[in-house]
């Protein structure tokens, strides 16, 4: 029976010697470490999807936050994570490679699929980092109320976003610059974008093809575009530009978003890291000859079962973050 | 350590020579599992994301489950799970599953329920 337990005691029961459930120690607790991680990431996206129905008619939507790739222009939507995700489960098969490499004891096999294994690691989190980069940069530029809401700016016509660049208007302003003396000491002093809030009111004014795009989701799963005059009427409401997205102001909608984005990518690339790092340490160890000397590849397997587990977290945060 | 490997996938409709087989096969599924859930995610075909099955678009039920199915895969075949004792298996599969389930339960109704209030109009927050 497959569910049989080894209950013979071959030394003292405590002694390590026993291999509870046919695994060894080193694994059992490399499985409780993963189930445990497994519940710590469970958690976040509880949590991300506890805010996304808190608000879930004003939510962004994933495929016009992520739409660039690099080296490209233009509108690509998706491909980009999903070659992110195609790396990542290849670099998940090399590892499994590796695995089996070192159970038939072909040193030189698990030193090539290791290598391998940390290149594809190593591709996904610099891919990562861009993606951050990217994502903090921002792309069109926004406006946002005094309630915090969202203003994008759209052709009328064809429904493109439209740049801040593109339409706003050079106003000659006098700035006074915030020093401690003539302020509250410990205010620093704030971000300044690109434009003012009147030089994007003025230059919208004096432009007809514009419209506002709100952060309201319709019916066919859109975001609302205003009318003219309403899109007047809210620009009114306009408080500050929002140029890229931090965790204080998202040009992209709720400044939510942006935090679990951080957050929830940013904790599973700290596992990718991580994960490269331990990889590397076990590779080194393997080219030295230590788990030859040893007589099995063992560690090799547990690093694998890490690595398989952050290919196995992405898997959700893939489908949680930019597909549902 | 777990030497004899579970050769076949798709109970049993899938069979392979060596375990380096069953890695690439397992692949090759995996990849196309993906290529569909991106296509469906550029397309979003009306079909899909106007039909609803308890209370969420058919898409995204396709999308929540074609990924169990590729976690499945990976812990199953990539991580070794297939050629565990099943008391070992369950233990590890079995603890999160009903854990998380509770949880996005819970949170789900909730964050259902105040975004009710919100949308009820009690909070101005669209100004």
């Amino acid at each position: 029976m497959d569910t049989t337990v080894t209950t013979e005691i071959k030394e003292n029961a405590w002694g390590g010697g026993n291999r509870p459930l046919g695994a060894s120690y080193g694994k059992l607790m490399m499985w409780f470490f993963l189930v445990s991680d497994a519940l710590t990431f469970s958690g976040f996206l509880a949590a991300y999807g506890f805010s996304r129905f808190k608000f879930m008619e004003t939510w962004p939507i994933a495929d016009e936050v992520f739409t660039h790739v690099p080296f490209f222009h233009g509108n690509y939507p998706m491909i980009y994570v999903a070659f992110m995700t195609f790396i990542l489960i290849m670099s998940s098969v090399t590892m499994v490679l590796a695995v089996d490499a070192g159970h038939r004891m072909k040193k030189n096999a698990v030193i090539w699929y290791m290598f391998a294994t940390i290149i594809g690691g190593a591709i996904f989190v610099g891919s990562q980092a861009w993606e951050w980069a990217t994502f903090i940069r921002g792309d069109y530029g926004a406006v946002e109320t005094k309630g915090g809401r969202i203003l994008q700016f759209v052709d009328a016509e064809t429904g493109n976003r439209v740049a801040l660049a593109d339409f706003a208007k050079t106003i000659p302003s006098e700035r006074i610059a915030h020093e401690e003396n003539n302020g509250i000491w410990f205010y620093g002093e704030g971000t300044r974008t690109s434009f003012t809030v009147n030089e994007v009111i003025e230059g919208f004014k004096a432009n007809p093809s514009l419209a506002i795009k709100t952060e309201t989701i319709n019916e066919e799963g859109e975001k609302v575009v205003l009318s003219r005059q309403e899109s007047l009427s809210k620009l009114a409401d306009a408080s500050q530009v929002v140029e890229g997205a931090n965790l204080i102001h998202n040009e992209y909608g709720s400044r939510l978003f942006a935090d679990f984005f951080f957050f929830i990518t940013g904790f599973h690339g700290f596992h990718v890291f991580s994960g490269v790092v331990i990889n590397l340490i076990i590779f080194f160890n393997v080219v030295l000859g230590t788990y030859e000397r040893r007589g099995h590849y063992e560690m090799v397997e547990k690093v694998g079962l890490y690595w398989h587990f952050v290919d196995l977290v992405w898997v959700f945060v893939f489908t949680f973050f930019y597909l549902v | 350590m777990a030497h004899e490997h579970k050769l076949e996938i798709f109970r049993g409709l899938w069979k392979f020579k060596s375990n380096t087989q069953k890695i690439w096969g397992v692949l090759a599924f995996l990849t196309l599992v993906t290529a569909v859930e991106v296509v469906l995610g550029i397309y979003k075909p009306t079909v899909l994301t106007d039909t609803y099955v308890l209370g969420m678009k058919l898409l995204n039920w396709i999308f929540i489950i074609l990924t169990l199915v590729k976690a499945y895969y990976i812990s199953w075949d990539f991580m070794h799970l297939r050629d565990e004792k099943s008391a070992l298996r369950r233990a590890i599969v079995w603890t999160p599953i009903f854990l998380v389930l509770y949880l996005v339960f819970i949170l789900l109704v909730e964050a259902n329920y105040i975004f009710e209030i919100y949308k009820d109009g009690f909070v101005k927050w669209n100004f």
